[in-house]
């Protein structure tokens, strides 16, 4: 069974999922990219601030928070 | 050079002996630093940079980082050991230009309960350059790193490369030097999510920030009435009795000692140089200043800002910046000056510029605070309530305006969040110590300035001129009378000095507060003016200013209705 792919939005905190796709231009690959944020990385939502606020995710054991809008750009498929 | 949060500048001072601010988030330096060091018997200067993820700058803290790089003979990298993988981006593109580099594995004390194990020696091997463990807080590993500089270099076989293969080569380097054992999320990890979480985050983040006015305020007032206030009044007043006996009547007595009011020293309304020029600073706005810095620098130092910045990021994203924006306004409580440079962590001009004026008009800094306090203290606390929440709510309306009118981009927060530490009391009381003499060392001459001017001009009679021609004007749009105008120029060199203009005014209670929420509002002083011109530029800081003064108009008039009735 293949798991579903949402974007990292849609994730509810506290669950681990696998990134699929970062969708974006260059620069933004980049940028995700220098905070661990890579295809194939396992990570884990920490908080999704309300009112469209940012989403705080864990990777490498380390957390980094990102705004919505770039976080609906990261494709995952949730693990657990 | 190295990532931002690495302990970049703590290296530094070890390096040094010179002392720099050192924070628990990224973007603490947005500033170089130059200090010096004796090599192998040779002078030789080291510059500490602003952190940055790669040679490709997004802030302009980041631009200052590349241009210090490109000055640089050697670079030293200090690199995060907790992590690993990201620092070693920003590595191997040091590693691919042409100057010698060498690495200092910092934080390693953080590795070892962090269940983190790096080959030392491997990473050495692969990257063809020293690399040497280092626990800058506490100094182990700063003399090898020292006596290893001059085995820096430039390694070969690292060439400019793309993107793509840098993480390639990143992924290979790390499974030969790293082994990270598995580690379990444990009871203080929770308690450091649900610091982050909004349900638990956000009541959090309220009370953090009301223990910590409440903290200001008691380490302050006790501070003035067990030390300053019996120092001023049991042992410098009859001191200054004698010498005001000494001098008779006069200039000269004017300008030291200034006017006696009721025949007797008042240090807030005398405006001598040795009275209200010594006790204002000293005796009233030192005491808070110790008091907020200490406060705040354990703030810092715990990493509990970044946390609040993703807590308030939506917000400060309707205001037009992003959560990121909490730093400014912080740091701009105890002084506008280093709040105006924090803005330098923002990314684009409209973020900036925004950021920067709403500091200078809703944010009072420790100064104005005691002003404030000084002003309304003995009306009652209902007042004193009454200016911060004007001010308050000012900050969010004009940050929606100009979100809405200033053109430019403002993009999302993007922010690491650094693991909690617990703030060592040496650090933080050197820190505050640090601050507490650059307060010292740069108001005080503005104040003897400002009451020296202020003398001059009232024994020339413009003082008392300026106030009847302003005073149609001042009583119809603030109901004030036209001498509260000479606070306002007052303001302009020391917004704490303006106190003691209005209080022999003897205003009403919210005459007071449209004043003082005036004076607040109209200007920040010279100091914080100056760097707004450097970091604005002259065409934007214009802009801010005429946008100050139309808001210091508009919010005078508007409270003349509301407080006045009239
Ligand atoms: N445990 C531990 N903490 C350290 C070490 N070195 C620095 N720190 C702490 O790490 C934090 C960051 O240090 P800074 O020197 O401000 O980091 P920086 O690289 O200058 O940061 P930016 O100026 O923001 O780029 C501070 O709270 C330091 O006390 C270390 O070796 N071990
Ligand atoms: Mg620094």
């Amino acid at each position: 069974m293949t798991a579903k792919t949402l974007p990292l939005t849609s994730v509810i905190p506290g669950m681990t999922a696998r990134i699929v796709d970062i969708r974006g231009g260059y620069g933004f690959q980049k940028k995700l990219h220098m905070m661990g944020l890579v295809n194939g990385k396992k990570l884990r939502v920490v908080s999704v601030q309300p009112l469209r606020g940012p989403v705080t995710v864990e990777v490498n054991g380390r957390q980094v928070t990102l705004g919505r809008g770039m976080a609906g750009k990261v494709l995952v498929e949730v693990i657990r | 050079m190295g990532n931002p949060n690495v302990g970049k500048s703590v290296v530094f001072s070890r390096l040094t002996g010179a002392n720099v601010i050192a924070s628990n988030y990224p973007g603490t330096t947005v500033d170089f630093s130059k200090g010096k060091m004796r090599l192998d018997g040779e002078k030789v200067e080291i510059i500490d940079a602003p952190g940055t993820y790669s040679l490709e700058p997004t802030n302009k803290a980041e631009e200052v980082a590349l241009k210090m790089f490109e000055e640089a003979d050697v670079v030293i990298n200090v690199v995060d050991a907790t992590n690993l993988e990201r620092n070693l981006y920003l590595t191997l593109q040091l590693l691919e230009r042409d100057k010698p580099v060498i690495i200092a594995l910092n934080l390693w004390d953080e590795t070892k309960h962090l269940g983190i194990y790096i080959d030392e020696k491997k990473l050495e091997e692969l990257l063809d350059v020293p690399a040497v463990p280092t626990v800058a807080i506490t100094g182990e590993g700063i003399k090898k790193l020292v006596s290893r500089i001059k085995e820096a270099k430039s390694p070969e076989h690292i060439k400019p490369t793309s993107d793509e293969a840098r993480w390639i080569e990143i992924g290979s380097i790390i499974k030969k030097v790293e082994r990270i054992e598995h580690r379990h999320h444990t009871l203080v990890d929770r308690i450091a999510d649900a610091t982050i979480k909004p349900l638990t985050g956000i009541p959090f983040a309220i009370v953090i920030i009301f223990a910590s006015f409440w903290i200001v305020r008691l380490i302050g007032e006790s501070l003035i009435n067990f030390i300053f206030d019996p120092f001023f009044n049991l042992w410098y007043k009859p001191v200054m009795v004698e010498l005001s006996n000494l001098l008779g009547s006069g200039f000269l007595h004017d300008i030291i000692i200034g006017q006696l009011i009721n025949g007797d020293i008042d240090f807030m309304q005398s405006m001598g140089l040795l009275t209200t020029g010594l006790y204002v600073p000293i005796g009233m706005v030192l005491p808070y200043i110790i008091a907020f810095y200490f406060t705040l620098s354990i703030l810092e130092d715990s990493g509990y800002l970044p946390r609040l910045a993703t807590v308030v990021d939506n917000v400060f994203h309707k205001l037009g910046m992003h959560g990121h924006g909490i730093v400014p306004v912080f740091l701009g409580l105890g002084c506008n000056v280093p709040g105006a440079l924090a803005t330098r962590t923002l990314e684009t001009r409209k973020q900036r510029f925004i950021s920067a004026t709403l500091l200078a008009i809703a944010v009072p800094c420790m100064a104005q605070t005691a002003m404030i306090f000084g002003a309304l203290g003995t009306y009652g606390m209902q007042y004193i309530v009454m200016v911060f929440l004007t001010l308050g709510v000012l900050y969010v309306v004009m940050g929606l305006i100009l979100n809405k009118t200033v053109k430019g981009e403002s993009p999302e927060i993007f922010l690491e969040i650094p693991p909690y530490h617990r703030p060592s009391l040496r650090a933080v009381t050197k820190k505050t110590w640090m601050r507490v003499r650059w307060f010292l060392s740069d108001a005080i001459p503005f104040l003897f300035f400002g009451v020296f001017i202020v003398n001059v001009l009232y024994v020339a009679g413009v003082l008392q001129w300026l106030g009847r021609v302003l005073s149609p004007v001042t009583q119809a749009l603030f109901g004030l009378p036209g001498s509260a105008s000479v606070a306002l120029i007052m303001g302009f060199l020391r917004k704490d000095l303006a106190v003691g203009v209005l209080l022999p005014l003897d205003l009403t209670p919210l005459q007071m507060v449209i004043a003082v929420t005036m004076l607040t509002v109209y200007f920040p002083c010279v100091a914080t003016f100056a760097v707004l011109i450097k970091e604005l530029g002259i065409k934007d800081m214009l802009k801010a200013t005429v946008i100050m003064i139309a808001t210091a108009v508009v919010v005078g008039a508007v409270l003349k209705v509301i407080l006045l009735g009239v």
